[in-house]
C-alpha cells in the first residue's frame, strides 16, 4: 500500500484504495483475492505480494496502455 | 477505552513531528453499519488527537450523500487522507494492524506533499494521460 499511496501523491491521476479484505468479502470475491497483499490496477492488471518500485510503476503503465492497445 | 497503547501514541507522535502542513481525515461511517464504523471513527479521532495539524470530519453517507459521492466513497467504513489537496488516498475498512502503519505514513506524506519515490518513477507517473485506480487488498495481520 505504501507505494500506491506515494504514487497518488506523485500524480493527480492516481487514486489508491487500501481495502481491508476481510471486511469487504464481496469486493474480495469479485477480485478473487486469495492471498494478500493483492494489487488490482484499473481492473486490468493485478499481482500478489510485494514487488520492487520499478515493477509496480511498470504495472501501472501497463494497466493504462492495456486499454490503448 | 482506546485503541492505541501509550507506546503506540509515543511512536506515532514521533512520526508526526515530521508533519509540515495541515491534514484532514474524513471518516465515512454509518450508525446503521457494522461496529467497524464506530471503531474507525474512534481510532481516527485518537490518531488526530496526537497532532494539532490534523483535523477530523465524520460524514454519514446516508445523510451527506453529495459530499460522500464527491469523495468517490461507496462503502463504510472508509477514510480519506487529505493534505493541501485531495491526493486520492482512501482506506476502506478499519485501518488497524498492518494498515495502521500505512495510515500514519500516508498522513505524513500528504502533510509534506512529498511522494517518496525514485525520480524515474515520478517522471513515469507524471506522463500519465488517463486515470489510474489502484486497489490494494490487505488484512490486519
Amino acid at each position: 500500500m505504501r507505494l500506491a499511496q506515494h504514487m497518488s501523491i506523485a500524480s493527480d491521476r492516481v487514486r489508491s484504495e487500501c481495502v481491508e479484505a476481510n471486511e469487504f468479502p464481496e469486493l474480495s470475491q469479485r477480485y478473487q483475492v486469495m492471498a494478500v497483499p493483492k494489487i488490482v490496477i484499473n481492473d486490468r492488471v493485478e499481482f500478489e505480494g510485494a514487488i520492487p518500485e520499478r515493477d509496480f510503476v511498470n504495472a501501472v503503465l501497463q494497466a493504462v496502455s492495456a486499454k490503448e492497445a | 477505552m482506546g485503541f492505541l497503547t501509550a507506546q503506540d501514541e509515543q511512536a506515532v507522535k514521533k512520526e508526526f513531528e515530521k508533519l509540515t502542513g495541515p491534514v484532514t481525515l474524513t471518516v465515512f461511517a454509518s450508525e446503521l453499519g457494522s461496529e467497524n464504523n464506530a471503531q474507525t471513527v474512534s481510532l481516527i479521532k485518537e490518531v488526530a488527537a496526537l497532532s494539532d495539524k490534523i483535523a477530523v470530519q465524520v460524514l454519514n453517507p446516508h445523510i451527506e450523500r453529495d459530499e460522500t459521492a464527491a469523495y468517490g466513497v461507496t462503502v463504510t467504513p472508509a477514510v480519506a487522507v487529505e493534505g493541501a489537496k485531495d491526493y486520492g488516498i482512501r482506506f476502506l475498512g478499519v485501518p488497524a494492524g498492518y494498515e495502521f502503519s500505512n495510515l500514519i505514513d500516508s498522513i505524513v506524506a500528504v502533510s509534506r506533499g512529498e511522494a517518496q519515490l525514485k525520480d524515474e518513477s515520478k517522471a513515469a507517473l507524471a506522463g500519465l494521460t488517463e486515470d489510474v485506480n489502484i486497489k490494494v487488498f490487505a488484512t490486519p495481520t
